[in-house]
């Protein structure tokens, strides 16, 4: 896929929202790429993680959004502790992340890794806690195909006496529910 | 009797003009100032009608002194004082209201700006009104010079200044001069052999009669000021008489400590305890290292004394010099103190070659991960492995060696921002000697960006990677893991958009180019500048060079920042004419803007109470303490005096006098007071 | 709670992971057994929550910052002024969301409203690695029953014990020496090795498997080559990934490895004597036989 840049990406505040809402300056980035060679994900990536900083400082917003990198960071943050002009490029994942899905435009290509997510905090959610049992049932319903994959594994933990059906309620569930709707 | 002061108000074409009304100002500067006799106003004051301008009114309305409202009088308060001392005034009579850099520039409101404007224009006419004239200071010029550091811009200096007759004192710490150069294998962009066109000038520097060469020195402290310091030299102990040793080569060959890493190898090849650093050494005789010798080593931990029997005298013992042996265990640090016109500062760089910062490259534990100066001497002919490119752990050949660019330069998290400026060419040329001793080698460059900006430069790199086949990969390294014998480089290509993984036989740092250990400690000592990153710093980066901040003092070569040889031998060929030009002359002029302390008649003789809060308190050093004597020599009082050489001007210790005896000449007391009072009521 | 017990005790904030039946309880059953041999002593904190872990951190940053301090201002509440929370994933997101609020002063309003507790930034947060080192050195070398014969570790951090260094200001993040020294302390051979902080793909296990069995299998293969007959962790996803994974992985790129993954507070328990069973050895995907048999000296 080629991207055409024009001065309307050029023009736009993308770099400054990013700024504004994490504090982050991309602008100091000088694209030495240190983070994408350090990266262990980078070979499953559509686009290297200096170019999705590259995205921001060129203003391409729908190519950062939509791309399947910001899922694929493990934030293992190997990238933000090594890099020289300690931009914290871990943490722009993050926040890349969380805007593409106020836009609802994260890469359907990784429904598994949002679904995974999903999954984790409505348990968090319910429960306060997770409850390791019905966040894996959420998430295998939701990704009927993954259903058979590591089939063998969830056996044995039940075996190990390792996965329990019962889950715990917190106390202050309330308070999580709250949590939850201020910060929706 | 009042002064007829004359106000020049220049528009510095539309500077000043656009945010200023120079108009009014002129026309408000005469109408609150009954001094004021005369105004106008210029489109450029500096020019040369406009200089014209300046001494013809002079003389037409007979002025006795002068403002010009303009720009910083660091721009042009000389040209302007040197156009009123043509028309017959004494200069010191002539003041700047600075309209510009401290008004227009920064104030965008015209009104605002204008107010301002009269306000500083009127300051300066309260000032000049007191003005006293002034003469220059002149001072006597010893006409020696010293160079500080036997590098190549040391003996470049050195040798341009003792060739036009004038003697020269050269100091160099280490055993031999040569520094870095000495050391390099060849040197880009003509790959010719650095020793070849390094140690003819050796030569050349060593039998100079004009020049008095020490070796194995150190700068212990430098007093005085321009045309007049006094440098006291510390003699290291060298244990060798260098008037007896003829540089026969017995003792280092007898000596048993032989497995002393070399500082000249970079530590890649060993020397013995007495040594000389390397084969083309000046002077060609060797210096004891009494930490790793048997026989101080003895004397230090087993407290046996050096003439003891027991004790390793195999140096002494060989050494063919009679009746009395060039060897000394006995001698001592010596002081030599010499007079002084001029000083080179030629210090040089250290190579960062402590990488325990870089923990992803593996912090210095790997014996095959090197730095460039390494490379160098494993490049070199007269290098540990006579100038085969074999890896330190195993001596074998490697087949595939990566050379990472910027190690230490240009990452501000490891606490080095600033670019090395060599590395781009020495990597170019590394990979070049590398592919000329391994024939089938593989050679791959991580770079950020290629900085190959000098004469020829440019097809130099090209050249690496057209002719001599390097591959240039863009992307820092961010991980360097041993796999066996092999070390895998984690790197990126950006220009592909990839993860690059080589494994490689040897990793080449291209370290960084870092101040001395000592350049801050060094710097404080002669009272020169330096900048953040331990450089010392030139008073203006484009017009002054080779100056430093203290009159007198040049800095030459990469003490004062990264650089390359061409430019390190320019730069010392223009720091020993600036050196050329103040020895040409008998005398020196100094700006009179200078410090006083009082001197009364008895029984005062001075308001001075002798608290010295001036000494602690002056950056140049230049307030010493006098006794006042009576007359049959009996201390009366111990007081402060300025040394006019020294002084710059700079008026702290007025500030910090609380006897009110010092004062500024052209800046004092009262005609500061009086510009205050301008402001305040009106 | 008087000034004598707060010196003491220390609030335990064990995560959703190593809890009772959960799939990484082993970890806290040994950190639990451990504490009570050598201290210091481990209070649970009244009504935790989860972190949030990498699901919150990943898609909204207030909400995992509030789920995350919420469990330090109840900490705060029960008077401690230290937290144990042996989960790095857990110990990393408390430090974070800690530090954000407390240089985000918008943020600290809208969390406190959202906690509906005041927050606090005295109590500090500590992982596992850094209370055995603050704590209990001098405990082991007196307490040390048995000395293991033949074992040789590895000692694997991961990521989040580490990273980001600046924040968490624990250890040297490219070369981490803390777990080789307990590894020491209790008489085994720490393995010198290169995969010390490498990415294990995390939270990767359910949605990506195959970025988890090339990064696990790197490591494996790491440690086996670097001699190693055992892996100590101290994170319980570190565990899951390598323990759970490694039959799947040595099918994948056809080498066997067998190597036991063992918690680092296992291996403290096997030295103090602890019995295998207490520790949760038996809970464990790779078998642990070759390590608990390595303690089968009693020290003189």
């Amino acid at each position: 896929m080629k991207i055409k840049i024009t001065t309307k990406e050029l023009k736009s505040d993308f770099a400054k929202e990013v700024k504004e809402r994490s504090g982050i300056d991309v602008k100091k980035c000088y694209q030495c790429g240190k983070c994408t060679a350090g990266c262990p994900v980078a070979y499953e990536m559509d686009y290297m993680p200096n170019q999705i900083i590259r995205f921001v400082q060129l203003g391409l917003r729908r190519e950062a959004l939509t791309s399947r990198t910001i899922w694929l960071c493990a934030s293992c943050i190997t990238c933000s502790t090594r890099c020289p002009k300690e931009v914290k490029i871990a943490e722009l994942m993050d926040v890349l992340r969380e805007m593409a899905l106020e836009e609802g435009v994260a890469n359907p290509m990784e429904k598994n890794i949002t679904t995974f997510h999903e999954a984790f905090l409505n348990s968090v959610k319910k429960h306060g806690r997770i409850s390791e049992f019905w966040m894996l049932s959420e998430y295998k319903r939701k990704r009927p195909k993954t259903a058979l994959q590591d089939i063998e594994i969830g056996p044995q933990l039940m075996l190990k006496g390792k996965l329990s059906l019962t889950p715990h309620d917190i106390k202050g569930k309330k308070s999580i529910k709250r949590i939850f709707e201020k910060f929706k | 009797m009042s002064k007829k002061i004359g106000v020049f108000v220049c528009h510095c074409g539309t500077n000043i003009s656009a945010t200023v009304d120079v108009e009014k100002v002129a026309e408000e500067a005469k109408k609150n100032n009954p001094g004021v006799s005369y105004t106008t106003t210029y489109k450029y004051m500096c020019s040369d009608p406009g200089q014209k301008l300046l001494r013809d009114k002079i003389k037409e309305e007979g002025l006795d002194g002068v403002v010009v409202a303009a720009c910083s009088p660091k721009m042009h308060e000389h040209t302007f004082r040197n156009a009123a001392k043509k028309a017959g005034m004494n200069p010191y009579h002539v003041e700047i209201s600075n309209l510009r850099e401290q008004c227009s520039w920064v104030h965008p409101d015209k009104p605002t700006g204008t107010e301002k404007s009269i306000d500083l224009v009127r300051m300066m006419t309260e000032k000049t009104r007191k003005d006293k004239s002034l003469n220059p200071i002149k001072v006597p010029v010893t006409k020696r010079a010293l160079v500080i550091g036997g590098g190549i811009a040391g003996i470049q200096a050195a040798l341009d200044i003792a060739d036009a007759g004038h003697e020269v004192i050269m100091v160099e710490r280490e055993a031999s001069i040569g520094g870095h150069m000495a050391q390099l294998s060849e040197t880009f962009p003509t790959l010719d052999c650095s020793q070849c066109i390094m140690t003819p000038k050796m030569v050349e520097l060593a039998q100079n009669e004009n020049i008095k060469l020490y070796t194995w020195s150190e700068i212990e402290s430098v007093d005085g000021y321009l045309g007049n310091f006094d440098v006291k030299i510390r003699k290291k102990a060298r244990s060798v008489d260098l008037d007896l040793c003829t540089g026969c080569s017995s003792c280092w060959q007898v000596c048993p400590s032989k497995k002393i890493k070399s500082e000249f190898d970079m530590k890649l090849g060993n020397r013995t305890a007495i040594y000389i650093p390397f084969p083309q050494a000046i002077p060609s005789k060797p210096v004891i290292d009494r930490e790793h010798c048997l026989l101080f080593k003895d004397a230090r931990k087993k407290n046996i004394p050096p003439n003891d029997s027991k004790v390793c005298r195999k140096c002494l013992d060989v050494c063919p010099i009679a009746p009395v042996k060039a060897i000394d265990y006995s001698q001592e640090d010596e002081f030599i103190t010499e007079k002084i016109g001029a000083i080179i500062v030629a210090t040089g760089f250290k190579e960062l070659d402590d990488t325990s910062m870089y923990g992803e490259y593996g912090g210095g534990k790997y014996q095959d991960v090197i730095t460039g100066l390494q490379f160098e001497r494993l490049a070199s002919a007269s290098g540990p492995t006579e100038g085969e490119i074999q890896r330190p752990s195993d001596g074998k050949l490697p087949e595939i060696i990566v050379f990472i660019q910027c190690v230490g330069s240009r990452d501000p998290a490891k606490g080095c921002s600033y670019c090395s400026k060599t590395c781009c060419m020495y990597t170019a040329k590394h990979t070049m000697l590398y592919k000329h001793k391994v024939h089938d080698g593989h050679a791959y460059v991580f770079y950020i960006d290629i900085r190959c900006a000098g004469k020829d430069y440019e097809e130099f790199w090209l050249r690496a990677v057209e002719e001599e086949g390097a591959t240039y990969l863009r992307g820092r390294v961010s991980r360097i893991y041993k796999k066996g014998d092999k070390l895998v480089v984690l790197g990126a290509d950006t220009l592909t958009g990839s993860v690059v993984e080589i494994e490689a036989d040897m990793v080449v740092l291209a370290s960084a180019m870092k101040a001395q250990d000592d350049a801050e400690k060094f710097a404080q000592k002669l009272s020169i500048q330096y900048n953040k990153d331990k450089f010392f710093s030139e008073i203006h980066p484009k017009l002054k060079p080779v100056e430093s901040s203290s009159a007198g003092i040049f800095l030459a070569g990469t003490c004062q920042g990264p650089k390359d040889i061409p430019e390190t031998v320019a730069q010392a060929g223009a720091a020993a004419s600036k050196v050329l030009a103040l020895l040409s002359a008998d005398e020196l002029e100094r700006e009179p803007v200078v410090a006083k302390v009082d001197r009364l008649p008895a029984p005062i003789f001075s308001t001075c109470i002798g608290c010295f809060y001036c000494k602690r308190v002056c950056p140049y050093g230049a307030i010493a303490e006098e006794d006042i004597k009576a007359r049959d020599g009996s201390v009366i009082k111990t007081v402060a005096r300025v040394n006019e050489g020294l002084c710059q001007g700079c008026g702290l210790c007025a500030a910090t006098c609380r006897s009110k005896s010092v004062e500024l000449a052209g800046f004092n007391d009262e005609q500061v007071y009086a510009e205050i009072n301008s402001v305040e009521f009106n | 709670m008087t000034e004598e017990t707060k010196k003491t005790k220390i609030g335990y904030y064990p995560g959703c992971a190593i809890t009772k039946c959960s799939t990484s309880e082993e970890y806290g059953t040994s950190v639990l057994g451990v504490s009570r041999v050598i201290g210091p002593e481990l209070v649970e904190i009244d009504d935790w929550n989860c972190c949030g872990a990498s699901s919150a951190h990943a898609t909204n940053h207030k909400l995992s910052t509030a789920l995350s301090v919420r469990n330090i201002s109840l900490a705060e509440k029960d008077g401690y002024d230290e937290v144990l929370a042996p989960c790095p994933m857990c110990s990393q997101r408390l430090i974070i969301s800690q530090n954000d609020v407390h240089e985000d002063k918008k943020l600290r309003e809208e969390v406190e409203d959202a906690i509906e507790m005041p927050i606090s930034s005295n109590v500090k947060v500590s992982n596992y690695l850094e209370i055995i080192k603050n704590y209990s050195m001098d405990e082991i070398a007196e307490k040390r029953k048995k000395k293991p014969e033949g074992l040789k570790v590895a000692s694997y951090y991961g990521c989040l014990l580490v990273r980001p260094p600046k924040i968490l200001k624990f250890d040297d993040p490219e070369n981490p020496t803390t777990m080789d020294e307990i590894v020491t302390a209790i008489g085994a051979e720490a393995v010198d090795w290169e995969f010390k902080t490498n990415c294990c793909g995390g939270g990767f296990t359910l949605s990506r498997p195959n970025v988890v069995v090339k990064l696990t299998h790197d490591i494996l293969e790491g440690a086996a080559d670097a001699g190693a007959n055992a892996i100590a962790v101290a994170c319980p996803m570190c565990h899951a990934n390598l323990d759970m994974r490694q039959k799947n992985i040595e099918k994948e790129y056809g080498r066997r490895f067998n190597i036991p993954i063992v918690y680092i507070s296992e291996l403290i328990g096997l030295a103090l004597g602890l019995k295998p069973k207490d520790l949760g050895m038996d809970k464990h995907f790779i078998d642990t036989d070759f390590v608990v048999d390595a303690f089968s000296n009693i020290e003189e």
